[in-house]
């Protein structure tokens, strides 16, 4: 319950710090820090246009990829405190969630038959395709280290060993904060402030959804971006007592908003076909930390 | 030879322009282009003499800063011998004629509407029946942009051959900004009405459309511009320059999504064009240059203002250029994308910054000097590479060459003649050709006259007008998501192509 409470609070404020900050760092004012909550209550209050093309695939899938992204939400534990679902390979459950929310929105924007959209939805496809590797490398190097499988017992178990288990942590902060760049289409992968269709992975997809649709797509993105900020904490906060770990929960979520704030202000975004060559660099990384699994575990020789 | 040889803003009449029949008139400009890369063709085009088709061609010639004028008598009845079988610049001139007069051209590559003119010849060829190039397979895709665009752009339709993200073809139909801007020209009699549309031929190339108007009306009417007003219309060409192509650097920051050169540029424009608004009232210098007469003349009490905005400018312009051409990620999208090699450049007549960043060097203000720029001693900046790079190094260094012209220039303002000429009525029979290099190329405008000294023909050919197919070219076998960046860094016009 606890982590439920908190994703919501660290998801109102997240995406608002990181266009507070790539205001601040063009020099500008920029909009409040809760603008993009209100953009999303202006349109949840609209009506919704729907092509004479699209089928009702179109009209589901929003709804589908939302509550894909709820209810991976609710698997996310909080130090010792469990998520609201919490089982026996929770994470594989969280995965293939996320995953069947990202199938209906990848045939959802295929559904409108524009030549954008299926661009975007096979530019989506092939990055989530390349971080899923990652992903579960990673956690798998996890549930070994621990010996546990759902998120809860493997974060609280994490640490107890050795300190090297810390270093772990780092380079899994490294592969999720990744992760989250990519589900979350930010930079340096894709420009989410682009109005070029062309260049679009994520933003394209969903140029035909309007009103209550659109509201909840953004709605997920930014829960999206603060259940990987909850999962990076999780990595360093298995043991920590809620009065600190609670404020430190929401320092770290804004620090990584401001983190990527900075990313997109100072940097040019990568070139398309450079994308999935990053992407590919993140399992092995996941590889090097399965390898430092099995050294901490003395399973290797 | 069947060819008169005439320097730039030279009025000559339509008389001494040797006639030949086709076959002449084709073999001799063929000689004169083929194998020669320091001449090319800057204008070649129809008007009606009675039921036949008159047609003028003017090549330039670089070395001796002369342009060779010929013309011929055709009838539309009859099928010509296509240029294009051996020089493919020449394309798009034919396929404007063949819009406007429905002249057939054997052996032309690519016979399609270029702007859908309202005077056409063919009425039945509207935008809806463009005949798009297409391919017939299971595995490529065809993916089509515009007219209307997600920017504040002008309209254009994009139709892209893609093999996955791969671009195989790109065709790119214009004709959306169409006005009959040339046909205005002559309805429209008064000489203000004729300035204010010279300024509204391109809206970014004001100055560069209404300083060519003002020679080519000045030329025609036998004015000797005073140095205080070329040195006004000097000045302006630099400024505009300078302006835009800080703006284009801006640009070409948003597409590669690098925010800080993006919002840093599109701030140092703004002290530019602001000078422009408190010398002339107008943003985009419209209403600064007018001919016959310095509208507003140039004051040192501005070129102390325009000093202080420049040394304002000039370090912050600095600091985020060299932060840009640093930043690995920005260079990364930059080079080896959208390239454009040197005998393509040649093959299609490229001019202005699309034929320097492939070291052809085309550059009016050297090869045709006008207004002060014999004075000025110009040497264009060349590239070799064709490549987005060589299109962001180009405008980076013209901005630091267009600082030291503007600070050379406001050194010494020339102070107001008493006496000014007052502007006569044109020519009777006379043809005038002007060139100006705008700051996207060279502009070439074309006057003709009938026996009263009225206008009876005005040709307009932009820069972007050959361009196009650059950026058409420079897209193959790229990515797709690079094509925005490719068409920034070209920043070509539709309306000046559309007019």
């Amino acid at each position: 319950m606890l982590s439920f409470l908190l994703i919501i609070l660290a998801a109102a404020f997240f995406t608002g710090i990181i266009i507070r900050t790539k205001s601040i760092a063009s020099g500008r004012k920029g909009p409040g820090l809760f603008q993009p909550i209100k953009d999303v209550i202006r349109l949840f209050k609209k009506g919704t246009v729907y092509s004479e093309t699209s089928s009702f695939v179109f009209r589901i899938a929003p709804t589908i990829y939302f509550s894909s992204v709820f209810v991976a939400m609710l698997v996310v534990p909080f130090g010792q405190s469990k998520g609201l679902i919490s089982f026996n390979g929770d994470f594989i459950f969280f995965a293939y969630v996320l995953g069947l929310g990202k199938f209906f929105s990848i045939i959802g924007a295929m559904d409108t038959g524009s030549s954008f959209e299926g661009m975007g939805a096979s530019r989506e496809a092939l990055y989530s395709m390349f971080a899923e590797p990652a992903f579960f490398i990673l956690m798998g190097s996890l549930a070994l280290l621990t010996g546990h499988t759902s998120f809860q017992e493997i974060f609280a178990t994490l640490h107890l060993g050795s300190s090297i288990t810390y270093a772990l942590g780092g380079l899994a902060a490294l592969v999720f904060l990744m992760i989250a760049m990519i589900e979350n289409s930010r930079m340096p992968l894709d420009d989410p402030k682009t109005h070029l269709e062309l260049t679009m992975v994520h933003e394209v997809m969903i140029l035909d959804n309007s009103g209550f649709d659109l509201g909840l797509i953004l709605t997920a993105g930014y829960l999206k971006f603060a259940i990987y900020g909850a999962i990076i904490f999780n990595l360093f906060s298995g043991t920590i007592s809620y009065g600190y770990a609670i404020p430190m929960f929401l320092v770290v979520q804004a620090f990584l908003a401001f983190v990527v704030g900075m990313i997109e202000s100072f940097m040019a975004r990568f070139r398309m076909n450079h994308n999935a060559q990053f992407i590919v660099v993140l399992s092995s990384v996941s590889l090097l930390i399965f390898f430092g699994a099995l050294l901490v575990s003395g399973k290797f020789i | 030879m069947n060819y008169i040889s005439i320097k730039n803003n030279q009025t000559i009449s339509l008389s001494d322009i040797p006639e030949s029949n086709y076959e002449w008139f084709y073999d001799m400009n063929l000689d004169l282009v083929l194998g020669h890369t320091e001449r090319h063709c800057v204008n070649y085009f129809g008007y009606k003499v009675g039921n036949n088709v008159k047609l003028i061609c003017c090549i330039a010639d670089d070395s001796t800063h002369e342009i060779l004028v010929s013309t011929c008598l055709v009838h539309k009845a009859h099928a010509l011998e296509s240029f294009c079988t051996q020089l493919l610049c020449f394309e798009k001139f034919e396929r404007e004629i063949h819009e406007n007069f429905g002249i057939n051209f054997i052996d032309h590559p690519w016979l399609k509407p270029v702007r859908y003119a309202f005077n056409r010849d063919d009425m039945s060829q509207t935008m809806d029946n463009y005949p798009f190039y297409s391919i017939d397979s299971e595995e490529l895709h065809e993916v089509g942009v515009g007219p209307i665009h997600a920017g504040i752009i002008e309209p254009g339709h994009f139709r892209f051959i893609c093999n996955g993200e791969q671009i195989l073809h790109l065709e790119i139909q214009l004709g959306y900004q169409h006005r009959g801007i040339e046909q205005l020209f002559i309805e429209k009699k008064k000489l203000l009405q004729r300035a204010t549309l010279a300024e509204d031929i391109a809206g970014d190339t004001v100055i560069g459309h209404s300083t060519t108007f003002a020679h080519v009306w000045e030329s025609l009417c036998g004015f000797e511009a005073s140095r205080d007003i070329e040195f006004a219309r000097t000045l302006a060409l630099e400024l505009e320059r300078m302006a835009v192509h800080v703006s284009d650097l801006s640009g070409a920051c948003t597409d590669i999504a690098y925010q800080l050169g993006s919002s840093v540029f599109g701030r140092l424009r703004t002290p530019i064009i602001n000078f422009l608004q408190e010398w002339c009232g107008n943003r985009l210098g419209k209403g600064c240059i007018r001919p016959g007469h310095n509208q507003y003349p140039f004051t040192p009490a501005l070129a102390d203002r325009l000093r202080q905005v420049l040394d304002i400018f000039e370090p912050e312009y600095n600091e985020m250029a060299g932060k840009l051409f640093k930043l690995s990620s920005a260079l990364s999208r930059f080079e080896r994308t959208g390239v454009v090699s040197n005998a393509d450049a040649i093959s299609i007549g490229a001019v202005g910054m699309t034929a320097r960043m492939t070291n052809l060097n085309r550059d009016i203000r050297s090869s045709h000097p006008f207004s002060l720029y014999s004075e000025l001693n110009h040497f264009p900046i060349l590239k070799r590479h064709g490549d987005v790079y060589s299109r962001v190094q180009i405008r980076k260094k013209e901005i630091e060459q267009s600082l030291n012209y503007i600070r050379k220039l406001i050194a010494e303002v020339p102070a107001q003649p008493l006496q000014t000429d007052k502007l006569k009525t044109p020519r009777p029979n006379s043809f005038c050709l002007s060139l100006v290099e705008g700051w996207r190329g060279e502009i070439c405008h074309c006057a003709l006259t009938d026996e009263k000294g009225e206008l009876m023909h005005y040709k307009i050919k932009d820069p972007s007008f050959h361009n196009w197919m650059a950026l058409a070219l420079s897209v193959r076998n790229n990515e797709i998501s690079d094509f925005p960046i490719c068409n920034k860094s070209f920043n070509l016009s539709y309306s000046g192509h559309d007019l």
